[in-house]
């Protein structure tokens, strides 16, 4: 069966190419427009990944994660973080909250399938 | 199209709207109206610009985002004051990002020495700056931490170095974060290979067992050729979650148990693994046993089922319709419109009585088709906003080029407007703010000298008005210099010198043709094109334009166009045997003259007395052809009219009928260009009826005029 990925992103074209690439890979994909709308769309699905981006209107990408990291249904779902940022501090903040990896964008589709490899069992 | 190709597409889109809040945003700050959440924004805008752009390889742009975004980002944390200088430099900054846009977009180049002036403005506002570009950042950008190369060697050499010894103990944190060391310890194994031994040792009885808790922890021996970052690296984002010791094993001749702690032979490690991920249901792979290729396999299976996804309807709250789609719909409704007012006419011919059921249900029908008319004409309708937004910049630049400092305040952006209407409203409000900076607000010196604030504020609003849009320009600069303008307006030819004028005729003599106060012709009111220009392209939109001003204080210009295209107001009225619409936006009055204000002017030729001016009289009837002789004039009735071209003249038709909206069908389309007329449309009986032009029938008299006459004489 193959896996559903919730991907979580503000940019209409970041989530364009994001289905592009996961449906070729052979995902599932569910997509939200920002943080609020991310845990709205969670509540009616369960995705095998979250991939969700940091930089976000109305609910940020940290704010996503606690607010997924707190669904006792989720708590236990990788999240990857895939931002255009790699400094240590964010990447932390992003682990405290309950990242489970980081993808620096602009990413290749094989990294990106890989990292979702990497963090889905 | 291709996937990417179409991708390019949408991020283009998205960038316009990026940039236009950008632009937004930052003026927001600049007249302080903006908070955390507008620097966050206009971050954002940045940020994802430069996101696409590093995915399509467009590195000039990147490069330029990132020194900005890096800009904005000490101002988002406070480092960075938000003050009115540095917001000017983003300003500037903003359209260098959306020329590099551009230029990414349409391969059309931009000057390199202005993007990096403006890169170093901004790296200069950030202290201390690394300076350095880039690419750097981007250049190793898809790798990071995951992009690791699975190294696989066959030693031999009984001489290479000893094995590594990995212990990998999760604390509860890393489980709670999604993370399964059974993946990790899989990643390890993708290494080289691996020798695994699972410590439960600290694992408790069943009742005593927290199921959140963590007990396990592992230890593996790895092959001495893998290198040390690359595992490190499998536990990078893990980080502290997860403590890990990575050594190198001692000498062969030491009994592996003094270091390793003792292996739990007895137990089921696989039962084992599962229990401790039993809460997240994940598939207990088994490290040790697990080889690579077990992952790649999986892939595989999950290449081949790809399922629409499930709740993406939802998602999207506005659709993209192709233009053409929308203006078929609309000419279809206006069909439906005629054909409605064709079939009550028919049911009035046929005397069924008004209160009929064919009657009543008529009326509702009536209603519905105004309604649906209405809506498809709301399709239409766009805000005002994607022309304002282009107008800071214009005005940054003009009062940059004459050397003022200006301020532009935008009211009613939301305003809403037919999309036609929308395409044609940015030329008239580029002349008009231009020749409002250049013209109206004075410099900063002069300013001052007046007692006004340094800075000029150019207002440029929109608002509904009686089924109109009105768009105005407002300055606070120093008005019309009325001695100045009639002036000119002797030495130009344009009225006699004795001519009697009131303030509000001397400024409107600005819109006569040729007009240019300006002592020089700068090339930014200018261009060549004077407000007479302006006049005539927002007539020809069926607009009005005029100005108010108070020397001293500033002036106001002021237009009014239609909500549409499409539909018309219209006086419907009767010449000869034909029914002809005369836009009602040209139409100053309409009046029944008396016979005593009627004064023959040459053989053919008469004019009207209104109010102690003489206006010449133009039969319609003999305009168009369709009668010899004019009727006299005190038969009929007379529509004042006003038009840029030939100043008033007052129109002779037999009768008017009413006024009516009537749907535009162009002549041109479907038949010919017909001097004279400007368009049909389709009344209630079903005729055809001509929407006059009346310019092209005023020109035409003009020219007449000109061909050799007797010399007039008064009655």
């Amino acid at each position: 069966m193959s896996k559903t990925i919730l991907t979580v992103d503000d940019s209409r074209m970041m989530r364009e190419m994001l289905l592009t690439v996961l449906r070729t890979a052979g995902f599932n994909v569910v997509q939200a427009e920002d943080g609020v709308h991310g845990l709205e769309v969670l509540s009616q699905s369960e995705p095998d990944v979250i991939i969700t981006d940091i930089n976000m209107p109305r609910m940020d990408g940290y704010g996503f994660i606690e607010g997924v990291r707190n669904d006792s249904r989720h708590r236990a779902t990788p999240i990857l973080v895939l931002s255009t940022e790699s400094d240590p501090e964010k990447k932390n903040r992003a682990r405290q909250a309950g990242a489970t990896g980081w993808i620096v964008k602009p990413f290749k589709a094989e990294s990106l399938v890989e990292a979702i490899r990497r963090v889905s069992a | 199209m291709d996937p990417m190709e179409s991708i390019k597409q949408t991020y283009f889109v998205e960038c316009d709207e990026l940039l236009a809040d950008l632009e937004s945003g930052l003026l927001a700050l600049e007249s302080d109206e903006g908070d955390s959440d507008t620097i966050n924004a206009v971050f954002r805008a940045v940020h994802s610009v430069k996101g696409g752009a590093g995915a399509f390889g467009f590195e000039a742009l990147v490069e330029f985002a990132h020194v900005f975004e890096s800009t904005l980002d000490a101002m988002r944390s406070g480092t960075l004051a938000v003050d009115n200088d540095n917001v000017k430099i983003m300003l500037r900054a903003a359209d260098v990002l959306a020329d590099l846009v551009q230029a990414a977009k349409d391969g059309s180049s931009v000057d390199p020495a202005r993007t990096q002036t403006l890169a170093d403005e901004l790296s200069a506002l950030i202290t201390p700056q690394d300076g350095a570009p880039v690419t750097g950042d981007d250049g190793e950008p898809a790798a990071d931490s995951w992009g690791f190369t699975p190294l696989k060697l066959d030693i031999d050499e009984p001489a290479a170095p000893s094995r590594w010894i990995l212990t990998v103990t999760p604390t509860p944190a890393a489980y709670a974060k999604g993370h399964d060391p059974a993946i990790l310890l899989r990643e390890v194994a993708r290494l080289g290979d691996v020798e695994c031994w699972l410590d439960a040792s600290a694992l408790p009885d069943l009742n005593a067992l927290d199921p959140e808790g963590s007990y396990l922890r592992w230890t593996v021996f790895i092959d001495s050729a893998v290198e040390e970052t690359a595992i490190r690296d499998v536990f990078d984002f893990v980080g502290e979650d997860c403590p890990i010791t990575l050594d190198r094993e001692a000498p062969a001749d030491q009994p592996l148990e003094d270091i390793a702690p003792p292996p739990a032979a007895d137990f089921d490690v696989a039962a084992l693994i599962s229990l401790a991920q039993a809460q997240s249901g994940s598939d207990p792979a088994m490290p040790s046993d697990e080889p690579a290729a077990a992952p790649k396999a999986a892939d595989h299976e999950e290449s081949g089922g790809g399922r629409e996804p499930s709740k993406q309807a939802a998602a999207g709250a506005t659709i993209r319709v192709d233009l053409e789609r929308v203006d078929r719909l609309i000419d279809l409704v206006g069909e439906l419109v005629i054909n409605q007012a064709m079939i009550a006419q028919r049911v009035v011919e046929s005397e069924l009585g008004r209160s009929s059921s064919v009657a009543i249900g008529l009326d509702e029908l009536e209603q519905l088709t105004r309604e649906i008319q209405d809506s498809v004409m709301a399709i239409r309708a766009q805000p005002v906003k994607s022309v304002f937004q282009r107008m800071p910049r214009l005005v940054r630049e003009v009062a940059g080029m004459t050397n003022k400092s200006v301020r532009l305040v935008t009211e009613g952006e939301g305003t809403e407007v037919d999309k036609t209407v929308i395409e044609r409203l940015s030329d008239p409000i580029t002349h008009m703010l231009r020749n409002a900076i250049d013209h109206g607000v004075e410099t900063p010196d002069e300013r001052v000298a007046a007692g006004k604030p340094a800075e000029g504020v150019v207002r440029l609003s929109a608002s509904h008005r009686s089924g109109r849009i009105v768009i105005e320009v407002a300055d606070d600069g120093k008005g019309i210099n009325r001695p100045r303008v009639r002036e000119i307006a002797i030495n130009k030819g344009v009225i006699s010198p004795d001519a009697n004028l009131t303030d509000d005729e001397i400024d409107n003599l600005i819109f006569a043709p040729g007009f240019s106060t300006a002592s020089t012709v700068s090339n930014i009111s200018g261009r060549g094109v004077g407000m007479d220009v302006v006049k005539r392209s927002i007539q020809a939109l069926g607009g009005r334009i005029s100005i108010a001003s108070v020397p001293g204080r500033g002036s106001t210009f002021t237009m009014s166009l239609p909500l549409t295209l499409a539909v018309l107001d219209g006086m419907v009225v009767t010449v000869g045997d034909q029914t002809l619409v005369s836009p009602l936006t040209a139409i100053v009055e309409t009046l029944r003259p008396k016979p005593t204000d009627i004064r023959l002017l040459g053989p053919k030729g008469a004019v009207l007395a209104v109010r102690g001016a003489h206006v010449p009289l133009i039969d319609i009837g003999v305009a168009l052809g369709w009668r010899d002789e004019p009727i006299p004039p005190a038969n009929g009735v007379i529509l004042l009219v006003e038009s840029e071209v030939g100043g008033r003249a007052a129109l002779v038709v037999d009768q008017i009928q009413g006024q009516r909206q009537v749907v535009i069908k162009s002549l041109e389309q479907n038949f010919q260009h017909v001097d004279g007329v400007a368009a049909a449309t389709i009344l209630g009986d079903g005729r055809v009826a001509l929407i006059l032009d009346v310019d092209a029938v005023i020109a035409a008299r003009s020219r007449d005029r000109f061909e050799p006459q007797p010399l007039a004489q008064a009655s």
